[in-house]
């Protein structure tokens, strides 16, 4: 009952309204609590960064609005829309204007696709995945747009950096997922998170707890990191070298319109991961599937946000070359083997030696691949040749 | 092996984290408005001048002699002096400043008018929460608010201001022997 308290809720109200409207109020209803719950979400998220970044440094973080500072978001919201909206005089003034709302629009499509919960998802598309990356690509453009409209140095090259960095990660972030895809045989998230809701014993039918589906989830999570632009993927924006890449020319409530479109963007691409790897709103326990299914799903991604703020309060950022030696010569082969060895997976009979063969693909590859990187980045002591 | 250094970072910041809610040592920082760090004895930021006894009128050390304003590199103070003479801690008729202005927001903390003073007339006070919404009158602070009794100087800056009490001491006791020994000259 509390399980689908919110489509019984959402089919009660459509039942009250006049057959004309109903088509539309279903629709309203559908998309509404989308549009509110996400950035409320992101509100919270900022305040959560904000003082675990915090602590994890020794600091208190945002302390002053409201207790214990939560009530921060509400402040910087007042500060962004009140600021001062500048627009450079050179800069083309219809792109400008245009690149934060395809960015928002953008990063708000993708919530029709996740299932947030049972029987709750905006609709269920046949191909919801490919769908979702299809949407995705879009999110360079509005980068790219922002970049080159500024008429700025740093803003094109953040915006240079973003492009080459997003299409870079995006193929083993598709070629991870493509290893899910060929397990569960859909391409229908809805489908895709049913398949994972079993359970065998106490284990959850997860594809996270395979070998090749736990390699997978690591991989689209650090392709995840690198499309949404998150430490330590973060050159596009990289303070201190090109100061905020792409959105250096946006200012005022633009400027929090590209926050907003960023994090929107990591929460969707985080629901992703949970939809294929997760088990999406299924409970972990057989024991625990009384809790309602869509607390599953805000958990989950909850928890994948706190793995976001800590790994960005763990590592420094990327340089240019690492980044995309790591994209094509490690995460690229690496995915190319998950995907093999989830082939592997499906047609071997069930037992111990599918676990092994495809715990020693996954294992040896990842040797492999490791040591190239690895030997690649020594640091040597420079010998001059001429200049002696 | 690759990504062991990523375990070990991911670690590193989990133990601040957590140590951060344990151990209050880790956080250092200063809640300013409600905790304070004790200000130093040197500290200094702004200039004041000195009065003894209770009437800042009567009291004021300053005798308007304006070195203090020809020394000031940025000129920020403003002296008028007075037409009539008052008696200073020794007896001595001296002028007094009838205008004494200094604009917070032009002084650079340098401390030169307190090293030209020959009268141990202006200091500098270590308050540093000068800020206001009026920043025109507001940062022009005359002589009624630039005045502070002896006491405070006693207070903030404890060893300087005990050597200047001492030499004024030696001076007042001089003067007062020279006023003894004069009128018994006078009277021969």
């Amino acid at each position: 009952m509390l399980d689908q308290v919110f489509v019984l809720l959402k089919h009660w109200l459509v039942g009250r309204s006049p057959a004309v409207m109903q088509p539309s109020v279903s629709i309203l209803l559908t998309i509404v609590p989308i549009l509110l719950v996400f950035p409320l979400l992101f509100a919270v998220t900022t305040v959560l960064e904000r003082k675990g970044l915090g602590r994890i440094q020794n600091r208190y973080g945002p302390n002053r609005v409201g207790l214990y500072g939560i009530l921060q978001p509400l402040a910087d919201a007042v500060k962004s829309l009140t600021k001062e909206d500048i627009v450079p005089s050179s800069a083309d003034h219809t792109v400008h204007f245009l690149a934060p709302l395809v960015l928002l629009a953008v990063a708000f499509l993708p919530y029709a696709v996740l299932p947030m919960g049972r029987n709750m998802v905006a609709v269920n598309l046949d191909s919801g995945v490919l769908f979702f990356f299809a949407i995705g690509a879009i999110s360079e453009l509005s980068v790219f747009m922002a970049g080159w409209s500024s008429r700025n140095k740093y803003s094109l090259l953040g915006a240079m950096r973003a492009v080459a960095q997003m299409i870079s990660y995006e193929v083993p972030l598709l070629l991870s997922s493509i290893a899910v895809i060929m397990a569960a045989g859909s391409l229908s998230t809805v489908e895709i998170v049913e398949k994972q809701a079993g359970f065998s014993g106490i284990f959850p039918h997860w594809y996270v707890l395979t070998p090749w589906g736990f390699a997978g989830f690591v991989l689209f999570m650090i392709a995840a990191t690198a499309e949404t632009n998150r430490s330590p993927f973060d050159l596009p924006e990289g303070e201190s070298e090109i100061i905020a890449g792409y959105y250096i020319e946006y200012s005022g409530f633009k400027f929090a319109l590209f926050f907003l479109g960023e994090y929107l963007g990591m929460f969707a691409i985080s629901g992703l991961g949970i939809t294929l790897f997760l088990g999406g709103w299924s409970a972990p326990l057989p024991f625990l599937t009384w809790v309602p299914s869509w607390i599953w799903f805000f958990g989950k991604l909850l928890g994948l946000i706190i793995g976001f703020i800590w790994v960005r309060g763990t590592l420094p950022r990327l340089r240019m070359d690492q980044l995309m030696n790591f994209a094509w010569k490690f995460m690229l082969p690496m995915a190319l083997v998950v995907v093999v060895s989830a082939g592997a997976w499906r047609f071997l009979p069930q037992g111990v030696t599918r676990w092994l063969v495809s715990m020693v693909f996954i294992a040896a590859a990842y040797v492999l691949l490791a040591r190239g990187v690895e030997t690649r980045n020594k640091i040597a002591k420079r010998t001059y040749r001429f200049a002696e | 092996m690759l990504g062991e250094g990523i375990v070990k970072g991911l670690a590193e910041t989990a133990r601040n984290f957590v140590g951060s809610f344990i151990d209050k040592d880790r956080l250092v920082t200063v809640q300013y408005p409600e905790e304070r760090l004790p200000v130093a004895e040197a500290a200094r930021n702004f200039p004041f001048l000195i009065y003894d006894g209770v009437d800042q009128e009567e009291g004021l050390r300053c005798v308007a002699c304006q070195i203090c304003e020809k020394e000031c590199p940025p000129r920020c103070i403003h002296i008028e002096k007075s037409k009539d003479k008052k008696p200073d801690f020794i007896g001595k008729q001296q002028f007094y400043p009838a205008v004494f202005d200094i604009d917070v927001s032009v002084c650079m903390s340098c401390q030169i008018c307190v090293e030209v003073c020959p009268f141990d007339a202006i200091r500098m006070d270590n308050n540093f929460e000068l800020s206001t919404d009026d920043r025109f009158a507001g940062l022009l602070w005359s002589k009624e608010k630039l005045a502070m009794p002896n006491e405070h100087y006693l207070a903030i800056h404890p060893t300087e201001a005990a050597e200047v009490e001492a030499r004024r001491a030696e001076e007042k006791a001089e003067a007062e022997a020279k006023k003894a020994s004069q009128p018994a000259a006078v009277a021969k």
